[in-house]
C-alpha cells in the first residue's frame, strides 16, 4: 500500500510530525494503540514508527520522528528530504505493545518514546482505567506532544532532566500492586530500570517497547522479482507497480484473498526459498524471521526470486 | 408480499425478512431488496436494511459509524437487557474489543492450527471411511456436516465429551435470538436456560483440557493479555460461534458439489481447488445470512439519511449474490474467484475462526476426494429455519466409490 505525506511540521527542534494517508484516498488499515508501521522510504530504507494519532481517524496516520544523532539514513531522510506530497510504502500496522485489561496503568515514556503512549492514554480514558504518566526528557523544549497530555496535569509527571536531575523512576512506580500494568517506552537504560524494579511482580506486568530497528536479511528492493511455483515449475514476474496477488491472478493462478490488507490471513502461502519482504499485520518478529510463509496480498520479495509452495 | 414503495426520499418495504416465507427461500426477497436501493427501511421492525455488496462491505468495515456494542441482533442493548451477558468479541467495540480480539486471533491463527492438521485429516478419513463402508446413501447433514465438526471442534476447544449434544441447540437458539422474538425464538426458550448453564460450565478453567483453545485463552489471562474475568466469556465465543456455522457451511459445500456434478469433476481433476470450493460455497449460501449494527451518528447512505442510534440490518447473503459485484452470482463456479465475499464478515469483527472453518472443510473434502467417485443429491433437501443462519435439516446424498 502506498501512502502520501499530507502534512509535515516540527513539534520540537528535532522531532517532526508526519501525517500520511493513502494515495488512493481509501480507508487506512485499522490499528490499536501501541501499534507501529513500517515506512518504506524512497531512498530504499525501511523504518518503524509508532502511530500516535487516533484510531477513529481512518484517513490519516500520524507519526512523530526524532532526528537520530547518528542516522544511517532513515530519520535523516524523513527530516531533510521527505516533503508534503512524497510517497512512501506501508508495512503493518503491527502491535507488540498492545494495551491489556488492567485496573491501573502506569506509563513511563522517555523522549520520543511518548509516541505510542499518546493513543494509549486516550484508550485508558475511554475504558475508565485510572492511569499515571511519567514523561522524561532532556529538557522541556525537547519534550514533544506536551499539549496532548497537559489537560491531565494531575496524572502527568513531566521530568526534564536538565532542571530536575535524575528521576527516581522506581520511587514513582512504587511497590507491587494487583491489577497494575506498566507500559514503558524509551531508551534501553530506562527499560532496564523499570524491568528490574518490577522483576518480582506478576507475569505480564511490565510491557516494554524498544525502538531498535528491525533487521532485514537483505537490502530492500524496488525493482521487479520472480515467483517460482514449486509444484508446476511455472515462473511469474511481479512488477514494482503490482501486488503479488495481482501478478499471480493475471497468470491464472488461483489465489484466495479476503481483506487484501495483510490482516485476515486468508492468502497465506508457504515460502520454500528466497526472502520475503513482509508487509502484513499478522506475523510476529520470530515468524517473520523464520521466513517460511507470507501474505502475498501486501508482501513482496527482498530477493530476485521467491520459491512458493504452490 | 408488497413491492417496495417510495415515501419522500426513503424506500420502504413492508416485507418481513424473518417470516417463514422469506426464511424458506430468502433469494427473491433479497433480489427485491437490492433492486429497491442501497438502504431500505423496514417498518415491521423499525430497522434499515442494506443488501448491496458495496454498502454492506462499507458498513462492516466502518466500525466507527456502525457499532456492535448495542448488539448485533435486532435488540438494542441500550434499551433492552441482553438475554445473556454480551460477547466480548462480537458485541464489543474498540477499545474494549482490542485485547480479546488480539488474543483469539493469535490462538486461532492459521499457523497455530498446523498442529491440528494431521489429526483432523485422520479424523476426516475415519468419518468418511466409516460412513461409506456402511452405506452409499445417507443424509449428509447428520452423517458428515454435523458429525465431523462435533468430532473435532469440541476436542480442539478442550471440553469434555459428556453433554456435547447441547452445542447444536445452543448455537441454533443463539443465532435465532439475533432476530425478532418470533416462533423460532420461542421454540428454544424453554430449554435454553439449562443449555446455557451447561455451556457456561464448560468455559471454566478446570474443565478444559490442556493444550486446547480454551486452555490457551486461560493462559493468555495468566500472561495478563486479557483478564481472568474475561476468559470464560471468550471461551464461550468459540462454543457459540464455532459449531452451527461450520455445520451449515459444510452442508453448503457438500450440497453445492453434489448438485453441480461438473464442478465435482473439476475439483477431482484439481484438488487444489478445495479451498476455493469452500469459500465459493460460503459466498453462495452464506451460512450466516445477516447481522445488525447500530449507527453511532447520523449517516447518509445513498440518498438516505439514517439517524444516529438506529439499527441497521446487513444482508451478507444478499451482498454475496449482488449482480453489481458478481458475474452470474447464483452459479456455484470453481472457475470464479470468490475473494472478497462477506460470508465471514469484513473488518475488525471478521470471523476470527475462519481458518478453523477452512481447515475443517479442507480435511473433509480431501477425505471425500480420496474415496468417492461420484456424488449426487438423492431426494428432496430440507432447510432448517433459523433467524440468522441459512441452515439445513436434511441433505440426502448418494455416492459411488473409487
Ligand atoms: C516498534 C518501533 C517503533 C518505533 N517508533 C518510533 C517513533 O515513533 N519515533 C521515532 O523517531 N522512532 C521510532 N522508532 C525508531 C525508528 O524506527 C528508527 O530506528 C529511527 O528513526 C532511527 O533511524 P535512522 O535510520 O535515522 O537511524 P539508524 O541509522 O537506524 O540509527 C539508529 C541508532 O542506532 C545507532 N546505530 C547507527 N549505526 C548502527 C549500526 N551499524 N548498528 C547498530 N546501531 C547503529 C545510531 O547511533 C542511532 O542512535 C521505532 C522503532 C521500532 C522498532
Ligand atoms: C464457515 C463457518 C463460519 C462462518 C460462516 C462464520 C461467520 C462469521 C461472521 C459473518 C462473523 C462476523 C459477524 C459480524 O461482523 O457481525 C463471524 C465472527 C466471529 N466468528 Fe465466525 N464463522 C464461522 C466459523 C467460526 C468458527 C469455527 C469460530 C470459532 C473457532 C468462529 C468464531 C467467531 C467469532 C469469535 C467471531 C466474532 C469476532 C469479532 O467480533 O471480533 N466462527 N463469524
Amino acid at each position: 500500500m502506498q501512502l502520501i505525506v499530507r502534512d509535515k511540521y516540527y513539534q520540537t527542534d528535532d522531532l517532526v510530525s508526519v501525517v500520511l494517508s493513502r494515495t488512493d484516498g481509501g480507508r487506512l488499515p485499522d490499528w490499536t494503540p501501541g501499534a507501529h508501521i513500517d515506512v518504506f522510504l524512497p531512498n530504499g530504507l525501511a523504518r518503524q514508527y509508532s502511530l500516535c494519532g487516533d484510531p477513529w481517524n481512518t484517513d490519516n496516520y500520524h507519526i512523530g520522528v526524532l532526528g537520530a544523532l547518528e542516522s544511517r539514513g532513515g530519520s535523516r531522510f524523513i527530516h531533510d528530504e521527505l516533503k508534503i506530497g512524497s510517497v512512501v510504502g506501508l508495512g503493518g500496522p503491527r502491535n507488540n505493545f498492545a494495551l491489556t485489561p488492567s485496573k491501573t496503568l502506569l506509563f513511563v515514556a522517555g523522549g520520543v518514546g511518548i509516541t505510542p503512549i499518546l493513543p494509549m492514554i486516550n484508550q485508558a480514558e475511554q475504558m475508565g482505567i485510572s492511569w499515571r504518566l511519567l514523561y522524561l526528557g532532556r529538557n522541556l523544549a525537547s519534550m514533544a506532544f506536551r499539549d496532548r497530555v497537559e489537560r491531565f496535569s494531575d496524572r502527568v509527571t513531566l521530568h526534564p532532566g536538565d532542571e530536575l536531575g535524575r528521576m527516581a523512576v522506581s520511587d514513582w512506580i512504587g511497590a507491587p500492586r494487583d491489577g497494575t500494568k506498566i507500559y514503558v517506552c524509551g531508551p534501553e537504560r530506562l527499560l532496564t530500570t523499570v524491568t528490574e524494579h518490577c522483576a518480582d511482580w506478576q507475569m505480564g506486568t511490565v510491557r516494554a517497547e524498544r525502538f531498535t530497528a528491525r533487521k532485514f536479511d537483505a537490502p530492500l528492493r524496488s525493482g521487479s522479482f520472480e515467483i517460482l511455483m514449486a509444484g508446476s515449475g511455472k515462473v511469474i514476474r511481479v512488477l514494482p507497480t503490482e501486488s503479488m496477488v495481482a501478478a499471480l491472478r493475471s497468470a491464472g493462478v488461483n489465489t484466495l484473498t479476503s481483506c487484501g490488507m495483510g490482516i485476515c490471513g486468508t492468502c497465506e502461502m508457504s515460502v520454500l526459498s528466497g526472502v520475503p519482504d513482509h508487509r502484513d499485520s499478522i506475523l510476529d518478529e520470530d515468524e517473520r524471521l523464520a521466513g517460511n510463509c507470507m501474505f502475498p496480498c501486501v508482501s513482496r520479495s527482498l530477493t530476485d526470486r521467491l520459491v512458493l509452495g504452490l | 408480499m408488497t413491492a417496495p414503495t417510495i415515501s419522500t426520499d426513503i424506500v420502504t418495504s413492508s416485507e418481513d425478512p424473518f417470516g417463514p416465507e422469506v426464511l424458506h427461500d430468502p433469494l427473491p426477497f433479497q433480489a427485491r431488496l437490492r433492486e429497491a436501493g442501497p438502504v431500505v427501511y423496514l417498518p415491521t421492525y423499525n430497522v434499515y436494511a442494506m443488501g448491496r455488496y458495496s454498502d454492506v462491505h462499507a458498513a462492516l468495515t466502518d466500525w466507527q459509524t456502525f457499532e456492535c456494542s448495542a448488539g448485533v441482533g435486532l435488540s438494542n442493548f441500550r434499551k433492552e437487557k441482553p438475554w445473556r451477558p454480551p460477547s466480548l468479541l462480537l458485541e464489543a467495540d474498540p477499545p474494549f474489543h482490542n485485547a480479546p480480539r488480539a488474543v483469539l486471533s493469535k490462538i486461532l491463527g492459521a499457523r497455530q492450527l498446523h498442529t491440528l492438521q494431521a489429526q483432523w485429516a485422520t479424523d476426516a478419513d475415519d468419518v468418511v471411511d466409516a460412513l461409506v463402508s456402511s452405506t452409499l446413501e445417507f443424509d449428509a447433514v447428520p452423517a458428515l456436516a454435523e458429525a465431523f465438526p462435533l468430532r473435532v471442534f469440541p476436542d480442539a476447544v478442550g471440553i469434555p465429551h459428556e453433554g456435547r449434544e447441547r452445542l447444536l441447540p445452543y448455537g441454533d437458539h443463539l443465532f435465532n435470538a439475533f432476530g425478532p422474538e418470533n416462533a423460532l425464538v420461542q421454540r428454544g426458550a424453554g430449554t435454553i436456560g439449562e443449555i446455557s448453564g451447561w455451556v457456561n460450565d464448560q468455559c471454566a478453567r478446570n474443565v478444559l483440557t490442556p493444550g486446547g483453545f480454551g486452555a490457551e485463552i486461560w493462559a493468555a489471562a495468566d500472561r495478563g493479555d486479557i483478564s481472568h474475568e474475561q476468559a470464560p466469556t471468550i471461551v464461550r465465543s468459540l462454543l457459540s460461534a464455532g459449531v452451527d456455522t461450520t455445520v451449515h457451511a459444510l452442508a453448503a459445500v457438500l450440497y453445492a458439489l453434489a448438485s453441480n456434478s461438473e464442478q465435482w469433476v473439476l475439483l477431482q481433476s484439481d484438488p487444489n481447488l478445495a479451498r476455493r470450493a469452500f469459500d465459493e460455497a460460503i459466498r453462495l449460501e452464506s451460512p450466516v445470512q445477516t447481522f445488525f449494527r447500530t449507527t453511532t451518528r447520523d449517516i447518509r447512505v445513498g440518498g438516505t439519511l439514517i439517524p444516529q442510534g438506529e439499527k441497521i440490518l446487513m444482508f451478507l447473503g444478499s451482498a454475496n449474490r449482488d449482480e453489481r459485484r458478481w458475474q452470474n452470482p447464483d452459479a456455484f463456479d470453481l472457475t470464479r474467484d470468490p475473494s472478497g465475499h462477506v460470508g465471514f464478515g469484513m473488518g475488525i469483527h471478521q470471523c476470527v475462526g475462519q481458518h478453523v472453518a477452512r481447515l475443517e472443510a479442507a480435511t473433509v473434502m480431501a477425505a471425500l476426494l480420496k474415496r468417492v467417485k461420484t456424488i449426487e443429491v438423492n431426494g428432496p433437501v430440507t432447510r432448517h429455519l433459523n433467524n440468522t443462519l441459512r441452515a439445513w435439516e436434511s441433505l440426502p446424498m448418494r455416492v459411488t466409490l473409487k
